[in-house]
């Protein structure tokens, strides 16, 4: 079949004006055709006449702008009649007829200033239900745990020794090595400034100081909470998206109990212990740092960090590690229940249960220091 | 330029004539796993072809072969006269514009309306004013049955089968000459998935579509196929609803002849 571009012709004849369409009239002629169509102009002719005699191909598009012109020239006062339509097209453009081409006025959201006031409510409601839900899953946690630790057997072991392997002893090699490089980095900065003090030495108690009381603990828990508290809720939504949760529920399991409290207490248990391994590993990179540059020895070292460190700086840092892991636990469990059902709501609130995570840690960890310096330890 | 991908050149429908789809010697293969072997199938032009087969043997698979998702591990496919092993982008890229492929739940972009979702192949392929965007968005949304203020609903918004009506309406935006359905009726009620037979057989007509539909439903299969594709060991077996009945493959009798399929064809027969 012959195939050309779409065209458009008028002429005017015994007082009725003639459009005269044809060749494609298709979707990639569409744009061009809108364009012809749009310059057409009968003047004072109220007859006009659609002739279709030679459209070689027809879609929806076509048919579309075919109709539209016809409405147009309807609104106008004009009559208008559609002529010569080869039968073999006529379903089509009867099909995209029935539609009735109309354009609803609302058919994108409109955003209007009203909307962004909207929205601050929203949110602040949506917040306000939120604090609410997460307190009612504080305290549903913490009636599980009392319960739990009434029978003590109902705790799951397995799943505890798993969740304490994945947290803790999977997350060793990056926590170890991330705490080395930074009290590598830290020696050397430290040094270079106490250096022009003739001080050098006192590079060890701030590597004590930092290390033991901030740094190991905290970068641990950012880690775990980039870690494992992004699997807790990914792990836990994508049971809720599949229903399992839901499963449990009807089988007569707690979730709190099988899904949160082995989390939680794996959580509590390895985060103090990693953090120690953390603090362990960021001294050792500061007294190899300390050695090489600053010609420190590992035993003078040692002995310049027992002197005159306070005897509380370790616990201090330690005492924080179960606060952060509740934190963490607590935040990826919780988030990972509000998954709806959809795969997209996992991947939402994993990156929230992230962020909230290391927010509460950092608050955590403020409110820490000044509970501390209160207590002047 | 962006309006010359889909210029006067591409041809309008002709029924019968040449295949729309020509597939031979096709083979996939995953690892070890053959899906199938030596597979010769044609699509001809304005027919309904059904394509079904029990679970894993690959009737998605062939769907995203022959649209191009999956590489073959051999054989040639043939889509609208253009081999489409030797096409260079800018070719494959307008053969993509002469089909449409419905995913099996719509496949929606889920960050944008259900108008701007319609919009997206005409604004990629065509140079359109907003207003004949608007307009064709909101046309193709009527077409395919759905109400006119479904248009600004995300996708999140819509049930099951409107779903797959608004996927229907992006497959169909730019007027193809073939359309891929994958399970079209699959997840929903009886009610509606007649009624999205009756839409698809409607559309076939009017448009004079081509239409290469995977399913399982055997209601469709009767409904709206002109002949009916059963891959078993491997290969293809093509005929019509009444060569397939007499066919004495084990499965392709369990299939028909089983209590669903007698019902199916019993009602359908009923009816007529």
């Amino acid at each position: 079949m012959a195939v050309d571009a779409g065209w458009v012709r008028t002429s005017s004849k015994d007082n009725r004006f003639v459009v005269a369409v044809g060749g494609s009239w298709v979707v990639g002629t569409a744009g061009e055709l809108d364009r012809r169509l749009h310059d057409i102009a009968p003047g004072k002719l109220r007859s006009i006449t659609l002739d279709l005699s030679e459209v070689a191909a027809l879609d929806t598009s076509g048919a579309w702008l075919l109709l539209r012109t016809q409405r147009r020239l309807v609104a106008e006062g004009r009559e208008v009649a559609i002529e010569n339509l080869a039968p073999i097209l006529a379903p089509l453009l009867q099909q995209v007829a029935e539609t009735g081409c109309e354009v609803p006025p609302d058919m994108h959201p409109r955003r209007r200033f009203g909307d962004f006031i909207a929205r601050i409510g929203k949110v602040t409601i949506t917040q306000i239900v939120g604090a609410g839900a997460l307190l009612g899953f504080i305290g549903l946690v913490a009636i599980t745990v009392m319960r739990t630790i009434r029978h003590p057997s109902r705790v799951r072991l397995a799943a505890l020794f798993q969740h304490m392997e994945q947290t803790g002893l999977n997350s060793l090699p990056v926590i170890g090595m991330l705490s080395f490089l930074v009290g590598v980095v830290f020696a050397f900065q430290g040094a270079d400034q106490l250096r022009t003090f003739g001080a050098e030495i006192y590079t060890v108690n701030l590597l004590g100081i930092a290390i033991l009381r901030e740094l190991g603990v905290l970068l641990t828990a950012i880690i775990l909470a980039g870690r494992s508290g992004s699997a807790f809720t990914a792990q836990i939504g994508t049971m809720k998206v599949n229903e399992e949760v839901d499963a449990m529920e009807v089988l007569g399991l707690d979730p709190i109990e099988v899904l949160v409290l082995p989390r939680l207490f794996a959580m509590m248990i390895t985060l103090p212990l990693v953090a120690f391994f953390a603090n362990i590993m960021g001294l050792l990179g500061g007294a190899i740092m300390c050695w090489a540059t600053l010609d420190i020895s590992i035993p003078t070292f040692l002995r310049q960090l027992r002197s005159p460190l306070p005897g509380w700086s370790f616990w201090v840092g330690i005492l924080k590690a179960p606060t952060f892991a509740g934190i963490i636990a607590l935040t990826g469990c919780y988030e990972g229940l509000r998954v709806s059902r959809s795969a997209e709501s996992v991947g939402r609130l994993t990156t929230r249960s992230v962020v909230e995570s290391i927010f509460l840690i950092i608050l955590a960890d403020a409110v820490f220091s000044i509970i501390f310096s209160y207590a002047r330890i | 330029m962006r309006g010359s991908d889909l210029g006067a050149e591409s041809p309008p429908i002709a029924i019968g004539g040449s295949p729309s789809i020509r597939v031979r010697g096709l083979e996939a293969r995953f690892g070890e796993n053959v899906v199938f072997q030596n597979l010769d199938l044609d699509v001809r032009r304005g027919e309904v072809l059904g394509v079904v087969g029990g679970s894993g043997t690959g009737k998605s698979v062939l769907l995203r072969t022959i649209v191009g998702l999956n590489h073959p591990t051999a054989g040639h496919i043939e889509i609208l006269g253009e081999e489409t092993a030797l096409l260079d982008a800018v070719a494959r890229r307008r053969l993509d514009a002469r089909f449409g492929v419905l995913f099996q739940d719509g496949a929606l972009f889920s960050s944008l309306t259900v108008a701007q979702n319609v919009q997206v192949p005409l604004r990629e392929h065509l140079d359109l004013s907003p207003e004949m965007l608007d307009g064709l968005a909101a046309m193709k949304i009527a077409v395919v049955g759905l109400p006119a203020d479904a248009a600004r609903k995300y996708p999140s918004e819509l049930s099951g089968g409107m779903r797959k009506r608004a996927g229907l309406a992006r497959a169909l935006a730019l007027d193809p000459e073939l359309i891929f359905l994958d399970e079209p009726t699959a997840g929903l009620d009886p009610i509606s998935a007649a009624e999205f037979d009756r839409l698809i057989a409607n559309l076939q007509r009017s448009m004079r579509l081509t239409v290469f539909m995977v399913t399982h439903d055997i209601d469709s299969l009767m409904a709206i196929t002109d002949r009916i594709a059963v891959l078993v060991d491997k290969r293809t077996r093509v005929g019509t609803m009444d060569e397939l009945l007499r066919d004495d493959n084990p499965w392709i009798r369990a299939y028909f002849h089983g209590p669903r399929g007698r019902a199916a064809i019993g009602s359908a027969q009923g009816e007529a």
